[in-house]
């Protein structure tokens, strides 16, 4: 199915609604046909954030990001198989916003949902709360043909974690991009070796879809745009013919290729992040292949977040990054690497993809 | 003798002031003032950075979360054209249009310290990039 076509359906179900031709999706597609040519789609949502200010009250613009995700999810047409969330459904790890967000994703309409867990849901239980009402922290399934595989990428060194007086002070600190006390995300070897046990059942033809909250490679450690220990994960997968990453934490339209490994960052609902880039202070090792995303605009609320579009096209991932407020952007697998089917060329670059 | 005594005293003032004493000229500091004053402008810039990571509006949500480090901030590009606000904007107004609108709060006096705390910090995180007023 082309997005073309699924957008064309999609529009015409929800043809009242005002300004439908912003209305983002969130559809992963899967054509891949190894064994029974059955393709299939899963939907994304990642990166909410939902703020408890006090009581029954949360940030209304992060609530309005998921709420309106998952109104678009109802409407994917053809119903996703399953929706993955990407991880930070909470800001602070409280179960008040764990709650809250089970509560608006349980507004999505018969499909399941495979839980990532991010930083942001961690770190003032150590994933109690979310292991109880949410999801398991690691995990694998094999859906028609694919075996997916979910990580716990946000842990980090037991010398961090304890050194804080009390939970909420960890998960504070944690819970700020830019902090100079941070530490770096890890899968830790544990579950690294969970990870090699779990692969060693699968051939190397079948495709693998690793989905992790932290991108699994080091882009920029101050703001943990990183995994310290992404290379030993990288090694495990190496050895399977197509491998695909897809992340979030980042808030962007990023994208890259280490080895066989495509990488993609799934947008947040809540609100975008700057590219490391433009923190001149630092380096940073933003890939060069990603043509960045069109800086946001702050007096347009949702600007800058929204949701991405793949199919994974003989095992390879096409991305078609549905962004709100902005035209959609396609990222697709050419040769050996990702590539924007329309900006790839500098050359055909926009002025708001460059003026950060 | 009173006039001796006069010229005398006149003489000492005279020495104490112009020989003795080092001449002192206002455009003249040494290095201790140089790191008196930077430790001064630190410590302001460290205010910005504490408000720019706190709550200054009504709904839980810092400056930070959007620009951490201040990033996209774009200190050295101001005033400039706000096509949003369709004038000529200081880098002030667009640190109270945040406080007022994703941050939900109200606006700082201009010449506030907290303004100027900020605005310290956005700046010195962007140290070294060249003025650019007016770009978008």
């Amino acid at each position: 199915m082309t997005e073309k076509s699924n957008r064309r359906k999609f529009l015409k179900q929800v043809g009242t609604l005002a300004g439908v031709s912003l209305v983002p999706m969130s559809l992963v597609e899967i054509v891949w046909g190894k064994e029974s040519s059955e393709k299939f789609t899963f939907a994304y949502i990642s990166d909410s954030h939902l703020t408890q200010i006090k009581g029954t009250q949360f940030t209304t613009n992060f609530d309005d990001g998921l709420k309106r995700a998952v109104t678009e999810v109802n409407f994917m047409s053809p119903k996703p198989d399953f929706v993955v969330y990407g991880g930070d459904l909470a800001q602070l790890g409280k179960r008040e916003e764990i709650d809250h967000g089970l509560e608006v994703m349980s507004g999505l309409r018969g499909v399941d949902v495979k839980w990532v867990i991010g930083e942001h849901d961690y770190y003032l239980d150590l994933g109690d709360y979310w292991q109880q009402k949410v999801s398991k922290l690691n995990y694998s399934f094999d859906h028609k043909g694919v075996h997916f595989v979910v990580l716990c990428s946000i842990l980090t060194y037991d010398e961090w974690m304890d050194k804080w007086p009390s939970a909420e002070v960890r998960m504070g600190q944690m819970a700020r991009l830019d902090n100079p006390q941070g530490s770096p995300f890890m899968v830790k070897d544990p579950q690294i070796e969970w990870l090699k046990k779990d692969l060693e059942k699968i051939d190397n033809s079948t495709p693998v879809v690793v989905l992790s909250h932290s991108p699994l490679y080091k882009i920029f450690k101050p703001w943990n745009f990183w995994t310290e220990d992404a290379e030993k994960v990288q090694a495990e997968l190496q050895r399977f013919d197509k491998v695909t990453v897809l992340h979030g934490h980042v808030h962007q339209l990023l994208y890259n290729q280490i080895g066989n490994i495509s990488f993609y960052a799934m947008m947040s609902t809540a609100w975008p992040w700057p590219y490391p880039t433009t923190y001149t202070q630092q380096q940073s090792a933003v890939p060069k292949l990603t043509v960045p995303m069109n800086r946001a605009d702050p007096f347009a609320a949702r600007d800058g977040t929204g949701w991405g579009f793949i199919d994974l096209d003989s095992g390879r991932a096409n991305h078609h990054y549905g962004l709100w407020e902005n035209p959609s952007r396609a990222v697709v697998f050419k040769g050996s690497q990702p590539e924007d089917s329309q900006f790839q060329d500098p050359a055909k670059q926009i002025p708001p993809q460059k003026h950060y | 003798m009173w006039k001796k005594y006069y010229r005398s005293a006149t003489l000492t003032v005279f020495a104490s002031v112009f020989i003795a004493a080092p001449p002192v000229f206002a455009d003249e500091f040494t290095d201790a003032d140089l790191k008196k004053w930077q430790a001064e402008f630190q410590s302001v810039v460290a205010e910005g950075e504490k408000l720019f990571h706190s709550h200054l509006g009504s709904n839980a949500v810092g400056c930070d979360q959007c620009h951490p480090n201040g990033s996209d901030t774009h200190p050295e590009t101001y005033p400039k054209f706000q096509k949003q606000l369709s004038k000529v904007a200081t880098l002030r107004d667009m640190i109270n249009w945040c406080i007022e609108n994703p941050a939900e709060g109200e606006p700082l006096a201009l010449d506030d310290p907290k303004m100027i705390a900020i605005e310290a910090y956005l700046t010195w995180e962007r140290r070294g990039e060249k003025l650019d007023p007016g770009k978008h």
